[in-house]
């Protein structure tokens, strides 16, 4: 029978350690040193977790201590999964996170590429395309905000300026079928660094004498990106994915920055619609059912995809 | 006998302890909103100061965060504010909650008569439940949404030729809300100084209580009510009666064809913001603002008027305000009290009106001079005799966010009709009172 992480970890420890602290067995100095993080985590993870699923069957209200909690079963989950309202969010979520995935992905690979080429000012380039990701959420939103503004911003009269469109006849956040995209471009335009530093890292690991030995079989460039490079990129790309897939499904701080979630609800978040739910309206039991949904899709997807990352690296 | 003799001693220290410590002064926490008028009662608490010994702090938040940053201090029991200027609505929340301190005995006490504040703004900012003689804070600051507009251009001969060429009307502050939005569309996109000037200024921000602040103007006047009979919560036909439904209707064409372009998420900053930079002809904001509006350098003095929301079908402002409230988690309750007494004091509330504050009390609002005293006082008070409130229950700001989600869908994204925006309000506020076991 093989020993217990503990067990080993106690194994481990020079026998004078255990000497000097008599009365002790190393087992329990073992546990000694691990307790205060399992006690953390169970405070701070996971008592809140089970509290949560606790409060979602209740009809219980942060801002009403007074008033008696009621069991109400399924009721929350089943008005969340019934009202259109959310189902609108979620759709809005969905395209955020789909579209945000898609740019990012794309430009980001794109510009690692051709950052990894060796080229003079090679390092300036890079920390210039990085300087986005640096800035805080707020204030990006904020700028943004105003490069959008329809009668002085710049962003208008830039896209005047390559298709001809009128700057005055469109507005960005004001529109309800553009507002979604404009989220979009802020999001692309403040993380694709993030995504394009990951993909360099991977475009770096790949040793040269790979691209060597399939010059010497006489592999064009096109072959060599689809068989060499694409396939070792591929765990780098997909762990960023996996982070900007979780970052923007919890996205806040920049869309409330830049839309509030408007015109109307077109760019209303689960995030955003959560906080109105638990610390607006105060609908606490509600709000907890709204959590529980929202972690187990993400915990769901997040693990489905994780599978398929462990047997990409495995290839 | 030693014994004894020490056991007084001892005693008669603690008590002069006591004593010192009663007449000690204390650091009062004063949360208000922070606009013009908290920085005038900054002045005004000086006095205070120097008469109670007592300091004040201050702690003022952006109207945008305020109900979120302060009901989050309610809700939490915290010790941060001991007095607080809430906003109207919250009266309800803060006496069925325990958030405020109740003042009928301290009134009854030091001799303070509510008969002494005009009766709206009891009604309003003091009492729950609603017109019962429960006071649960006193009228600090009158408020209700009124408009300014570019006195220069409306008397600018020019222009004025425009506009009776177009409409065949003489160009006036406004005396209906059509009348309103017809020289709002007039002066839309027109050149003025070389520049493209527009409409007006309204209210139509998501986040907070922007759209519905400004809205309710208009639905107000049409005849928008919220419930049949006061206090049954019976809603259908009169959130959505004809009336109401044309009311929305108004204020969507209002933002679709008068306001500057991109105004969709605007409050009270950004309407002042378009008005001082000349961009609007009118716009709506709260009275609070006018003292500063009427000060400013470019576009105050001569260049700007003031008119009450003008009336349609009956006449009708949406209430703005507040009422001082002791908070009830305070570790400095006496001190508190003794600040709501100094306050309510004629001469101290006379002050209050002089330095920029809105007085409730009477003895301001009839003096025979008040009218005269600001160029906007007169109507204030036309426009506090009709003031209307949001609903003022402790579910307030879970109608409120419905109320802001319906109208901006409608008014801002083009989504479905003001029918079907008003039948939908009806849902979500049958839910909520439902919740609240009240239908």
């Amino acid at each position: 029978m093989s020993d217990t992480p503990i067990e080993r970890v106690a194994k481990a420890t020079p026998p004078t350690v255990a000497r000097r602290i008599r009365g002790l067995s190393d087992r329990t100095i073992a546990w000694l040193f691990v307790a205060p993080t399992i006690f953390l985590l169970l405070a701070i993870n996971i008592f809140p977790l089970i509290w949560t699923v606790n409060l979602s069957f209740t009809n219980f209200r942060a801002n009403r201590p007074n008033k008696e909690v009621e069991y109400v079963g399924l009721q929350n989950y089943e008005r969340i999964l019934t009202d259109g309202d959310i189902w609108l969010t979620m759709q809005a979520t969905a395209h955020f996170l789909f579209w945000t995935l898609f740019f990012q992905v794309l430009i980001g690979f794109t510009l690692a590429w051709l950052i990894n080429r060796k080229f003079r000012g090679n390092d300036l380039w890079t920390t210039i395309i990085v300087l986005p990701m640096m800035l805080s959420p707020a204030v990006v939103g904020n700028f943004w905000t105003f490069l959008y503004q329809p009668q002085i911003g710049l962003f208008n009269y830039v896209v005047e300026f390559f298709t001809g469109i009128p700057a005055s006849s469109f507005q960005m956040i004001g529109d309800v079928a553009l507002a979604p995209w404009s989220i979009v471009i802020v999001d692309t335009w403040m993380w694709t660094p993030f995504v394009m530093l990951i993909c360099l890292a991977g475009l770096r690991s790949i040793p040269d004498y790979i691209y060597e030995a399939a010059a010497i079989d006489r592999a064009s460039k096109w072959r060599q990106f689809w068989t060499i490079t694409i396939p070792m990129v591929l765990p780098f790309l997909m762990l960023a994915v996996l982070f900007r897939g979780i970052e923007n499904f919890k996205m806040f701080d920049l869309v409330v920055q830049l839309t509030g979630g408007g015109p109307g609800s077109v760019t209303e978040l689960t995030s955003i619609n959560l906080k109105r739910e638990a610390f607006e309206k105060w609908r606490t039991g509600y709000a907890s059912a709204y959590a529980i949904i929202l972690f187990v899709t993400v915990f769901g997807l997040a693990s489905i995809y994780v599978k398929a990352l462990n047997k990409v690296k495995e290839r | 006998m030693k014994t004894k003799g020490l056991l007084a001693a001892t005693t008669v220290v603690a008590m002069s302890g006591f004593a010192v410590t009663g007449a000690q002064a204390e650091d009062l926490t004063l949360c208000w909103a922070a606009w013009d008028p908290a920085n005038a009662l900054v002045e005004l608490s000086k006095e205070y100061e120097a008469k109670s010994g007592n300091t004040m702090h201050f702690e003022f938040v952006p109207w945008p965060n305020f109900a979120d940053r302060m009901l989050n201090e309610l809700n939490s029991g915290g010790k941060l504010c001991d007095l607080l200027i809430g906003d109207s609505q919250w009266i309800g929340g803060g006496a069925e909650n325990g958030h405020y301190v109740r003042l009928n005995d301290f009134f009854d006490a030091e001799g303070i008569s509510m008969d002494d504040f005009a009766p709206a703004t009891v009604y309003a900012y003091s009492t729950w439940p609603k017109g019962t003689p429960n006071y649960y804070a006193l009228p600090a600051m009158g408020d209700a949404n009124g408009w300014f507009y570019r006195r220069d251009w409306f008397e600018n001969p020019e222009i004025m030729a425009a506009y009776k060429e177009a409409t065949g009307q003489d160009l006036r502050e406004p005396e209906t809300q059509k009348e309103l939005l017809q020289i709002a569309q007039f002066f839309q996109g027109r050149e003025i100084d070389g520049q493209t000037r527009y409409g007006a200024a309204i209210f139509t921000e998501r986040g907070s209580e922007g759209i519905t602040m400004g809205a309710t103007g208009a639905l107000y006047t049409f005849g928008f009510k919220y419930e049949n009979t006061p206090g049954s919560y019976d809603m259908a036909g009169a959130v959505n009666s004809p009336e109401a439904v044309e009311g929305l209707e108004f204020y969507k064409e209002f933002y679709k064809t008068a306001t500057p372009p991109g105004y969709t998420d605007s409050y009270m900053e950004q309407g002042l913001d378009a008005f001082k930079s000349g961009q609007v002809a009118m716009a709506m904001n709260w009275f609070a603002f006018f003292p500063g509006l009427y000060a400013d350098p470019d576009t105050g003095g001569d260049k700007i008027g003031f008119f009450p929301n003008p009336g349609q079908n009956v006449e009708a402002s949406t209430l703005g305000g507040q009422g001082i409230s002791v908070v009830s988690y305070s570790d400095h309750k006496e001190a508190a009290l003794d600040y709501i007494k100094w306050f309510a004091q004629p001469e101290v509330q006379a002050k209050w009106w002089a330095l920029g504050g809105y007085s409730c009390h009477n003895s301001v609002l009839n003096d025979p001079g008040f009218k005269d005293s600001q160029p906007f006082a007169a109507d204030f008070l036309s426009a506090m005799g009709h003031v209307q409130d949001f609903w003022q229950e402790p579910a307030y700001a879970e109608l409120l966010l419905a109320m802001q989600k319906r109208l901006h869908d409608y008014v801002v994204a083009d989504q479905g009709t003001a029918q079907e925006a008003l039948d939908l309000l009806i849902e979500d506020w049958t839910e909520t009172f439902e919740d609240e076991g009240k239908l």
